[in-house]
Order: C-alpha cells, then structure tokens, then sequence
C-alpha cells in the first residue's frame, strides 16, 4: 500500500517537476528513476501498467511538447533498447559474442536511405525517392535484409567458438562498415564517407510533428521487441539457445539442432537492429559511415552486460542508463564545466580558465564504456538485473 | 595495361610489405605469446602497442626540450626511445594483467575477453586523456632527426630510407632476443612449460604466476618496441591509431598459428606483404574500380578464411579448445 502510494507520487511529482523546471537534467532522471521505482515496486499489477503507460504515452509526450531535446533522448534510448535486446539473443541467451553487431543496424538503414533518397536514382535509373508510405514497407524490408545478412555471416562461422567466434564479427563488422565507406565507386551505391541526404520521411497520421512521431513509432517497435523476446524467451528455441550457451556438447546429445538454433539466433537479433536502422535513417534524415563504428558496437554491448545477460528488463535497463549518460550526463557536465571555465572560477587556487581547450569531457564515451566492461566483469559478471532462469539456476 | 609499370614498382612495394610485415610480427608476438600461456585474446594488446609509441614520442620531445636531440648521437637516442618504450608497454602490460585479467583466472571464457575489451577502451581515451591535459593535443607527431630521412637509391625504382633499414634491423634484432630468451633460458623453459600444462608446471616448482606476469612484460616490451618503430617510420600518432594494427596483428598471429612464436613472425611478414601488394597492385589492376583501401577488407577475409579451413593455422600449431 505504501509503495502504491510512493509509486503514484513519485511518477506524477516527477512529472511536475519536469514540467516546472523543464531544462534541468536532474529532474529529468529522476522522472526515469521514478519509472524503475515503478517497474521493481511491490504494487498491484493494474496499478504498476497503468502507471507505466500513462507516464510513457502521455507524460513524456508532454514533456517533449515543453522540451523537444527529452523527447529526442527518449527516442534515443528506444532505439538502442531494440538494439540492446536484439545483442541479448544473440549474446546472452545464445552465448555467441558478436562484437559487429552495428552491421546490423547499417544494414536496415541503408536500406531505406538508399531507396527513400534521391540517391536512388544514381543506380537505378530515375523515379526515386519512393513515396512517403513505402517507409511502413521497408520497416519490413530492413528487418528481412538485416536478418538475411545474419544467416550469411552465421554460415560460415558456425564452426567457430568464443573468442574466435568474437573476433570475426568484429571483422565482419569492419568489413561493413569499409564497405559503407568505399562503395561510391564503381557503381555509386553509398556515396562513400559523404553519406546520403536527405531521406524521405513518411506522413505522420494526426498532423503529430515529427519529434512526437518517431518516439511513439520506437515506442511501439520496443514493445513489439519486448513482446517477441518474451515469447522466445520460454519457447523452446529460447530453452535450446540457452542450453547451447551452457553446455555445447551436451545440448546436441540432448538432440538441440545446433545449426538452425545459431542461425536462428543470429537472424533474430539482426532483424531488430534492422528494423530500427530504417527508422534511424528516417528520423536522422541523413546517414553516414561514421554512425555505425566498432564504438557503437561495444555500446550496445556495454548495455546488455550492465543490465545483465539473457534479461529482458537488464537490457532496457541498461540501454537507458548507458544512453542517458552519453546524451545527458557527459554533455551535461562538459557545459557545465565550460560555465564554470568562463566564469572564471578556480578550484584549489587552481583556475578553470587555464584547463587545455582539448579536454572535453563530452568525447570520453569510450572510458565510460570501458569503465563499465571492466568492473561489471570483476564484481558483478551476472549485471544489475540478473536473468531470472540464471537466478534460479545459481540458487540465487 | 601498363606491364612495366607493375614490374618496376614492384621491389619498393616488397620492401614496404617487409617493413609493414615485421612491424605487424612483434605485435603479434603479444597476441600469441599470451594465448600460449592463458588461451585469451588479449584484446588491449593494440593499446599497449600504442603506449610504447607514445612513450616514445614524450620522450623524444622531452629530448628535444633540453636540447639533446639534436646533441647526442643519433643511434644513443634511438636506443634511449626504443627502450623508455619498451619498459613503459611493458609494465602496462603486467599492470593490466594483475588489475584485470587476474581475478577473472577460473571465470568463462568469455568473460576475460570482455574484460580486456574494456580495458583496450579505457586506456585509449586515458592516453586522450593524459595528452589532452599535459600538451592539448592529442594527435602527436614524431620530431624528425635528419638522418633518418636519407635515402639511398639501390635502383632507378628503390630507394630505401634510413629508418626503413632501422625498423628492418630493430625488429630483426628484437625477435633474435625474443628466440634466445625462450628457447635458450630457464625462464623461457618455464614459460613453455606453463604454456604446455599450467598444473604439471606449479607441481615442477615453478611459479605460474610470476611466469604469467613476465609473459605479459616480454610481449608487452615487443609491442612497445613495435610503437616505437611504428611512430618512426609513420611519424603521425594518436590514441586510436593502435586499434587497426593490433586488429591486423592478430590476424597475423593467427595465420601463422596461435600461441606459435615463429608462427606470428611469419604471420606478420605473409600479412604484411599481402597488404602491400594489395594497396598498390588493386587499383592497377582493377582499373581504379577497387582501390587501396579494399586491403583492410582482403585481410578480415583471409581472417575468416584461415579460422574456417585451417584453424591451425600456417604452421600448424593445434589450437587447444578450452571447455
């Protein structure tokens, strides 16, 4: 009864909070804060889905009308949640460390900048870019070329075990991504390290504005993901993908056809970043090589360990924290730090105007990350939320 | 299409592959050195080869502050760089052993590797980090020593520069100690020892750990010797200029056979010769089409190729799978 109560104040004071003071970051975690609170506490189901909902259909989007630049990272957060628990198949239930995952994501959004471009027409002719609504076809599209791209790279490396197996998709990743960079010529497919521009969008219904739109399209996509991952989860493809992260050998005994299970994993978890990647591409308008580097691979990868291996909330969880403190955290103090600078204010007798210009706090995403891998691997290998299955199995 | 041409560059493009070939060979000595002992891709290995550069270069700058660059002879600076690089690879290689890879001895497979992986991340942006604050700027060049830069013209179309012949001898010399330590020392027979059965090797009196810790200082100081000589003959560093080499190294390692140490030096020199004929011969051949850097791609591939039909590798070390 008093988590109730807790829950309800705390959601709808956040909200307040965020309306009063709609440009403190603060405010705003705290407003995620209160969602978590909300996810863990001891409350009656209807209550804890009621509360979710309305704080993430109706509040947020009023947020976002007062401060479109939380509406941005709410969007922000939605796609790498679909990517994070698109890598949490392959990696955690699976076990097979795919450190090219982003390839994935390249692969959905060149999809649609190509033929939802004026690009198009340089190979194919004229009558490009598509019509608006093609975009609803090619959410599909994305997810069946990203997925197909996951069979072809999980063929010929079904042989290959941990750290190989890692070190290959790495490759293969790169390969892509060189790929993106250099295919101008002969035929102009990706016009190379400029990038494509400008990408249609699709009409929004309601006359919603663009912002609004593409948090609720990643909304729904990160339900559906969710939904799919529930699903697999219990099924028994989820049962043989965690029997082949446990025991190889033990799972084909047991008659777990391994080559349709790997593969299955690899086109499963392709196919969300597929699908996210041509929705990126639509909302960003402009794409080019420089989004899909090893960095953002080890970034999804960052927030599925955060969040824990093989665990739904883990992912989104992790997704969140990681995406927040890139977009918000880290700029938030390098602005600050910039205030302080100009200010004029010394800290020890030692004044912040003299800090070298190239020390920009924002630019150190990588330490954060690397942060992150090393100490969750010493104390915590199992993440914040640990799966539930692993639970149980560790008796605790 | 032009014949003369592709025959008269083609002994500048085998001295640049040999060059490339043994600079990726002492990094890869790293890789496979630590995957003898512990079976792990030590995946930080292109950022300890990047410190050794950027040692090198802090010290070479702090030379030249005081104005000794220029006043001692050049071979004593080159000696003086090349070690401060080696020490300073080497002891960041045992501290990232004993921070992070240590307590995770007995975890799964994956687990140390993820580990490494971060720590590869963390230390690019350290190094960031330090020049950052200490020059303001990150992206440093090697200060020039003029004879260096000679060149003697062997033919009409070679000509090979002074540090070419330094980064040929240097590596040459360093993977002749590297062979002598291991084959000819009783610390290198306790490293092969631990190599081949860590239990067998504690029961012989030996201490796995100190020998773990040297194995990561040997490949460490080879990596940094290699940052060294990658910053002489390259000239232009940054924190993430480690990543591609280490990535290719270990390609190399793995090509010649993992956990192998003649294997990475012919690794290194197939690889390295391989690149270089395909950053000048692709485009020639192709007609421009496919240009020069197509050659990061051919690598990976051969990666891929290797790991599916000859795991083993080119000189046939069996690659022990652990549980």
């Amino acid at each position: 009864m008093i988590q109730a109560l807790v829950s309800v104040g705390l959601v709808a004071g956040s909200a307040l909070a965020v309306a009063t003071f709609p440009r403190s970051v603060l405010v705003f975690l705290l407003f995620q804060g209160s969602l978590l609170f909300v996810y863990r506490a001891r409350i009656p189901e209807r209550l804890r889905w009621a509360l979710l909902a309305a704080a993430l259909l109706v509040l947020m989007p009023v947020i976002g009308y007062f401060n479109s630049y939380y509406l941005e990272v709410a969007t922000q957060v939605g796609i790498f949640v679909a990517l994070a628990l698109g890598l949490n198949i392959v990696v955690g239930l699976a076990g097979l460390l795919d450190l090219g995952y982003v390839a994935f994501f390249a692969v959905g959004a060149y999809s649609w900048a190509i033929v939802g471009s004026p690009h198009a027409n340089i190979i194919f002719g004229g009558g490009f870019p598509l019509a608006g609504w093609w975009f609803y076809v090619f959410l599909l599209v994305g997810l069946a070329v990203a997925a197909t791209t996951g069979i072809l790279l999980g063929l010929p490396v079904l042989r290959l075990h941990g750290d190989y197996l890692a070190i290959v998709t790495l490759g293969f990743g790169e390969v892509i991504r060189v790929l993106a960079n250099n295919l101008d010529k002969p035929i102009n497919f990706t016009n190379g390290p400029k990038g494509i521009t400008p990408i249609s969008r699709p009409p929004t219904p309601f006359g919603l504005p663009y912002g609004e739109y593409f948090y609720f399209l990643a909304l729904l996509i990160v339900v559906a993901v969710v939904v799919v991952n529930r699903r697999l989860e219990d099924s028994h493809i989820g049962r043989a993908w965690e029997a082949i992260r446990e025991d190889e050998l033990a799972a084909r005994a047991m008659g777990v056809p391994l080559v349709r299970m790997k593969l299955m994993a690899f086109a499963c978890g392709a196919s969300f970043a597929g699908v996210m990647g041509v929705l990126f591409s639509a909302k960003q308008i402009f794409i080019n090589p420089e989004s899909f580097t090893f960095l953002e691979s080890i970034g999804v990868l960052a927030m599925v360990i955060l969040g824990g291996m093989g665990s739904i909330p883990g992912a989104i969880v992790g997704a969140t924290v990681v995406t927040v403190l890139n977009l918000q955290v880290l700029k938030g103090f390098s602005l600050w730090l910039n205030e302080l600078k100009n200010a004029g204010v010394t800290v020890l007798g030692y004044s912040l105007a003299d800090l070298p210009t190239q020390f920009e706090p924002a630019k150190y995403e990588r330490m954060v990350f690397g942060i992150i891998l090393v100490l969750m691997m010493i104390f915590r290998p199992q993440g914040i939320f640990p799966a539930r299955r692993r639970q149980r199995e560790l008796g605790g | 299409m032009d014949v003369e041409l592709l025959i008269g560059i083609f002994p500048q493009v085998l001295l640049d592959g040999i060059i490339l070939g043994f600079m990726y060979a002492l990094i890869a000595l790293g890789y496979t050195m630590v995957y003898g002992v512990l079976e792990f891709i030590n995946f930080a290995h292109s950022e300890i080869f990047i410190v050794g550069a950027f040692v090198g270069v802090e010290v070479m700058l702090g030379l030249k502050s005081v104005g000794l660059l220029e006043g001692l002879p050049w071979p004593v600076v080159l000696i003086l760089v090349l070690l401060a690089g080696m020490a300073g690879s080497g002891l960041l290689a045992i501290t990232v052993e004993r921070v992070a890879y240590r307590p995770l001895r007995n975890a799964p497979r994956l687990i140390p590797l993820i580990s490494a992986i971060g720590i590869s991340f963390f230390l690019q942006d350290m190094i960031r980090l330090f020049e950052s604050l200490w020059r303001n700027a990150f992206n440093l060049v090697y200060p020039t020593i003029d004879v260096l830069n000679l060149r003697f013209e062997l033919t009409e179309t070679l000509d090979v520069s002074v540090k070419s012949l330094v980064v040929i001898v240097g590596a040459l010399l360093m993977l002749w100690a590297l062979h002598l330590i291991v084959n000819r020392t009783k610390v290198g027979t306790a490293i092969r020892a631990v190599a081949e059965d860590q239990a067998a090797a504690s029961l012989m009196g030996i201490d796995v750990n100190r020998i773990i810790s040297l194995t990561f200082l040997i490949g460490g100081a080879m990596g940094g010797a290699a940052g060294v000589l990658f910053g002489v003959q390259y000239g232009l560093i940054n924190p993430y200029s480690g990543f591609i080499p280490g990535l290719k190294a270990f390609t190399a390692a793995v090509l010649g056979g993992i956990g192998n140490i003649p294997g990475a030096m012919v690794g290194g020199l197939v690889l390295g010769l391989l690149e270089a004929f395909a950053a000048s011969y692709l485009s020639l051949l192709t007609g421009g089409a496919f240009g020069a850097e197509y050659k990061d791609i051919l690598a990976f591939s051969l990666l891929i190729l290797i790991l599916i039909f000859r795991p083993k590798g080119l000189l046939g070390e069996v690659v022990r799978e652990r549980a």
